[in-house]
């Protein structure tokens, strides 16, 4: 059945899509190493998916507020200690909230995040196959003529009958 | 609401398709879906209105309760809000790259260490979206001696739905909100006007 | 003197579109035409009232009239004469004045048309039409007055109010504060008229399905009439997007074209469901199905227009900016909800009336197929939609804010507008009612055999990303089918006519405009999506600090900082401007000038890249930082962006399409359209 095949591959690709935004995070070696050496990319490179509270929806590689360069600074800080990308956004979430992230942290009502919108296409998909069965099936009762399916000849001769009457 | 007006026709439209494929049952199963309908535009309308309210409140309003945070300082010592009932306490949001907060950073200290001896006025200053060298280097270069923590997750800023900084909250023994000054004190005795009548008795 | 004209026009105006409303209304109740002929008029005199009311603000800003709060917020001494008229909608009060005009403009058009055919449709299109003028106009005059005044209080205040306070002084200033910068660029002066263009012209369709949803008239005559403004409609609010996308490109610094911030989604969501719309109203011309759900599309298109301007304006989205005081967010709330309800009470009442004869024969019929479009583009939206509205949610339960960035949008839409090409590349194979798989499939293999050539040709020119190389086949694809189909057509005109190949292509696109204009946006979209492909997936970016003579390296790339001079500007701006030489595999290509321009009256700084731009790529230089004696170095941003032209080129393709598919057809095929058979048997009136 070509529709519940369609609907399963979308299970499929919402779930991989799922799991792509969660399975996020590496495990790096720990090694110290001198700020200097840092370089911009690699700052930039982690910054990017990093948002400050004080310039809204601008992520922190390019926002050019001092706030913003103070935070780029711990960035290099924290890659000079040997701190992995995960762990320097976790430090980000828990020094000035969740909205330092780029997306919602998976949990609690976030959840809803992700949810809601893979659910809300799943459910249109399964409407749309409902609706695409129902209307394939013939109507059950041979449907009346319709007036609307009536060409404009035909009224004309129908009106002139009646008038004729 | 796009989802909940695409989603409700749907079931709508479905249920109507259904019907015309069987005619058995009418109307009965063509309830569910205005109400589903009316639901979701009434939800979103309630997302919306409480949105636009807390945008539209502005910060704590003078002359109610102030929402009771912890504050852990930059030396490790835990302070509550709530323990300190029964003493005058000034709230002082800043942040080391602000620069109108400089402006007032010397007169807070200042009318701190006339207060200090009392007993009487804690001052508690609140770290805003900052990094903590940079702050440290702040308190030190002005030699403030209040105790001064990290706004740890934005939550302290948030509760009070400060717009920027600095601002200053100042409340009574009684733990309600008495003054909010908006950008920096201008001077040492405008400070001390706040504070010294809600220290008679 | 004059602000007194433009506040009289303006005031007289609004109680006028009142007077409008309850005159249509009252025509309708009582029977008379008289009455509806009289709304008709006050409608058509909002125009001629609102142009007044706009060139006195014009001669204001002009002029330099400082005593008006809003000229002196939004223009200076310094400002040239062109971004003087601009600055009508650079500012909050401004622009909903501006967004009033057009509106006026617009209703009085469609007014003016002839209602021979459709005059129960008439007091309910101006009750429509009026009612959003007259909030726009609502909102001017007692919330947001671009004519308000500033005066002086005995207390040394200065207060804006349009009639004066009592003991209060005029106060004139010598000079205003200016333009906001960002908004001084080409691409931002055309960006915001077009957004409004094509909000203000989705508002007639609207209307006219509420007429007719209203007079329970449930043909498919207000989309027969509405068909070209809802595509004039997505003609200026596609400009719109586009323009704004160039605008960020060019003047906002960060290498992209388009950063999922809430205030574009606002106005990309009313794109999504209108696009949706143009393409299903298209199975209830042909097949008259779907009654239902164009009623829904439209009024979900208005109700996302109002919701946008809502959520930019209102301050509801970011609660840290000065706007977030304005009473205009509780009377846009109420607004909104009266909207919605209004709408959906209309909706529910009409549904069974609005029943047609469902039936579909085929999965793979295009009308199948356009089903599927609908529900990705409703996908996309629900996605923009719940990305805008969660961090509202998150902040009223836990109290705490959450973003919602680019890589939510990113992910989630992906696969989305991968399947819209897709179908985009199969549906115009497909035809009405019956489509088996051997007749598609018969059609599709030929165009998916050629276009594979495409991704074996990146695949053999060293590209391994295979979402990139899936989504060159896609383009690919589409592009070959769309091709083919031109192809075919002009082929099979040219022998049976005995046209010239040329002629025969300019008869065809002429003679059926909407599909072959249909078919150059597909192309313009391709264009689009290759170039979206190329900079999501390729760009590239370094920061270096130089010192002058020293080189920085990315992709074939290489930039070297030749010097770097700070100066002051006549109008008002203090300007760091580098010198960079741009060599590609070690070829002199020329000189790029990145800079910094920092505006003294606003205190804005702003970074102007430098850009080298080809079609094959771009090289785009940001001067991030500077020492202070140039020598000594300064830091470079910069981005190595490949195939990002095909982007504007395909905004161009799209846009030539669109007004192809517009363009008035001529009186003969206009004939053509099933007219007859449709036209109920009794002719209702209310």
């Amino acid at each position: 059945m070509s529709a519940r095949l369609r609907l399963f591959s979308w299970i499929v690709v919402w779930i991989t899509f799922f799991l792509t935004i969660l399975g996020s995070s590496e495990i790096a070696l720990a090694q110290t190493r001198d700020p200097n050496s840092i370089s911009d990319d690699e700052v930039n490179a982690i910054a990017k998916y990093l948002y400050c509270p004080v310039c809204e929806n601008v992520p922190l590689d390019v926002c050019g507020t001092q706030a913003c360069e103070q935070w780029r600074q711990v960035v290099r800080q924290k890659l000079a200690e040997g701190w992995n990308e995960a762990q320097i956004r976790q430090y980000f979430a828990e020094q000035y909230g969740d909205r330092a992230l780029a997306t919602p942290p998976p949990r609690g009502i976030n959840w809803l995040m992700y949810i809601v919108p893979p659910v809300a296409i799943l459910l249109g998909v399964w409407m749309l196959v409902q609706a695409f069965r129902s209307w394939k099936r013939p109507p059950a009762t041979a449907a009346p003529l319709q007036p609307e399916s009536l060409s404009p000849e035909v009224l004309k001769r129908i009106e002139e009958e009646l008038r004729q009457r | 609401m796009a989802s909940a007006k695409n989603k409700s026709s749907q079931v709508l439209m479905e249920q109507t398709s259904q019907e015309q494929g069987t005619t058995s049952k009418p109307a009965v199963r063509l309830r569910w879906g205005p109400i589903l309908a009316w639901l979701i535009v009434i939800t979103l309308l309630v997302i919306l209105g409480v949105g636009l309210l807390r945008s539209q409140q502005g910060s704590v309003n003078v002359g109610e309760p102030i929402p009771h945070f912890t504050l852990t300082t930059f030396e490790g010592k835990t302070i509550r809000t709530a323990d300190l009932k029964g003493k005058v306490l000034l709230i002082n949001f800043w942040a080391s790259w602000c620069k109108p907060c400089e402006q007032e950073a010397a007169d807070l200290e200042t009318a701190w260490r006339s207060y200090q001896a009392s007993g009487e006025v804690i001052f508690l200053g609140v770290n805003y979206v900052d990094t903590e060298p940079e702050a440290r280097a702040y308190l030190e270069k002005f030699a403030i001696t209040y105790p001064n923590g990290p706004d740890l997750g934005t939550r302290i800023s948030q509760a009070f739905r400060i717009r920027g900084v600095p601002e200053t909250y100042v409340v009574d023994q009684n733990g309600v909100l008495q003054f909010v000054q908006i950008g920096p004190f201008r001077s040492l005795a405008q400070i001390k006007s706040v504070i010294d009548p809600l220290l008679q008795p | 003197m004059i602000t007194d004209l433009g506040y009289g026009a303006l005031a007289l105006t609004f109680f006028l579109a009142i007077y409008g409303v309850v005159a249509a209304v009252w025509g309708v109740r009582k029977r008379r035409p008289d009455w509806i002929d009289s709304a008709r008029n006050a409608m058509l005199l909002t125009f001629p009232l609102l142009t007044l009311s706009c060139l006195s603000l014009i001669y204001l800003l002009v002029n330099g009239h400082y005593e008006v709060e809003y000229v002196a917020s939004v223009t200076s001494n310094s400002m040239p004469l062109y971004l003087r008229i601009t600055a009508l909608w650079g500012g909050q009060a401004g622009s909903l004045l501006f967004w009033s005009w057009l509106m006026s403009a617009f209703a009085s058009a469609v007014t003016l048309r002839n209602w021979q055919r459709d005059r129960e449709f008439l007091p309910w299109v101006i009750v429509v039409s009026l009612i959003t003028l007259g909030f726009f106009l609502g909102l001017t005059l007692f919330v947001e007055n671009p004519f308000d005044r500033l005066w002086l209080l005995p207390s040394g205040i200065a207060v804006k109010s349009f009639f004066a306070p009592e003991m209060a002084i005029p106060y004139y200033q010598s000079d205003g504060k200016g333009l906001n910068p960002l908004l001084r660029h080409p691409g931002m002066i055309i960006h915001p008229p077009m957004l409004y263009l094509g909000f203000v012209s989705f508002v007639i369709p609207f209307a006219f399905a509420i007429a007719a949803l209203i007079t329970n008239r449930s043909d498919d005559r207000w989309i027969q009439i509405t068909r070209r403004w809802s595509l004039v409609a997505w003609l200026f609010l596609s400009l719109g997007l586009i323009l704004g996308g160039r605008w960020a490109y060019d003047v906002l610094g960060w290498g992209g074209y388009w950063g999922w911030d809430p205030v574009e989604i606002a106005a990309f969501m009313p794109w999504l469901s209108g696009t949706a719309f143009l393409h299903s109203v298209m199975i209830q011309e042909k097949r008259g199905m779907l009654k239902h759900w164009n009623m829904i599309l439209i009024i979900l298109t208005y109700n996302l227009v109002i919701f946008g301007t809502f959520l930019t304006r209102s301050g509801v989205l970011s609660s840290v900016h000065a706007f977030a005081q304005s009473a205009i967010g509780p009377l846009f709330f109420t607004y909104i909800g009266a909207s919605f309800v209004v709408s959906l009470s209309l909706l529910l009442q009409r549904w069974q009336d609005l029943k047609s004869d469902l039936h579909m024969t085929s999965l793979l019929s295009r009308e199948a197929l356009f089903l599927l479009n609908n529900l990705l583009f409703m996908g996309i939206l629900v996605i923009c939609f719940w990305g805008v509205i969660f961090p509202l949610i998150s902040e009223v339960v836990t109290g705490q804010k959450v973003t919602v960035g680019p890589p939510f949008y990113e992910r989630a839409t992906a696969p989305l507008f991968a399947g819209l090409l897709l179908l985009m590349g199969i549906a115009p194979l497909a035809a009405w009612r019956h489509s088996t798989v051997q007749t598609l499939g018969k059609a599709v293999w030929k165009p998916t055999v050629v276009s594979v050539a495409v991704p074996l040709i990146a695949l053999i020119g060293g590209v391994r990303n295979w979402a990139a190389l899936f989504g060159f086949w896609l383009a690919a694809f589409v592009a070959c089918v769309t091709l083919y189909e031109y192809g075919r057509a002009v082929l099979a005109r040219a022998r049976s006519r005995d046209e010239q190949l040329l002629v025969a292509f300019w008869n065809l696109a002429g003679r059926n405009r909407r599909r072959y204009g249909g078919y150059i946006i597909h192309l313009g979209v391709v264009l689009m999506a290759i170039g979206i492909i190329g900079i999501e997936l390729f760009q590239k970016e370094t920061q270096g600090t130089l010192a002058q003579g020293e080189e920085l390296r990315l992709g074939p790339y290489t930039m070297r900082f030749e010097s770097l001079a700070v100066f002051d500007t006549a109008d008002g701006r203090n300007v760091a401007r580098a010198v960079v030489s741009v060599y590609k595999n070690g070829r002199f290509l020329g000189e790029l000038y990145p800079r910094r321009d920092y505006y003294y009256e606003s205190q804005q700084p702003m970074t102007i890249p430098g850009l080298r731009s080809t079609i094959e790529d771009d090289f785009y230089v940001l001067l991030v930082d500077w020492q202070p004696i140039s020598s000594e170095g300064a830091t470079f941003k910069v981005y190595h962006n490949p195939l990002v032209n095909w982007l504007w080129l395909g905004g161009l393709v799209f846009i030539i399409g669109t007004m192809v598919a517009a363009w008035p057809e001529g009186e003969k095929s206009a004939a053509t359209v099933r007219v007859g058979r449709r036209t109920p048997l009794v002719t209702r009136t209310p």
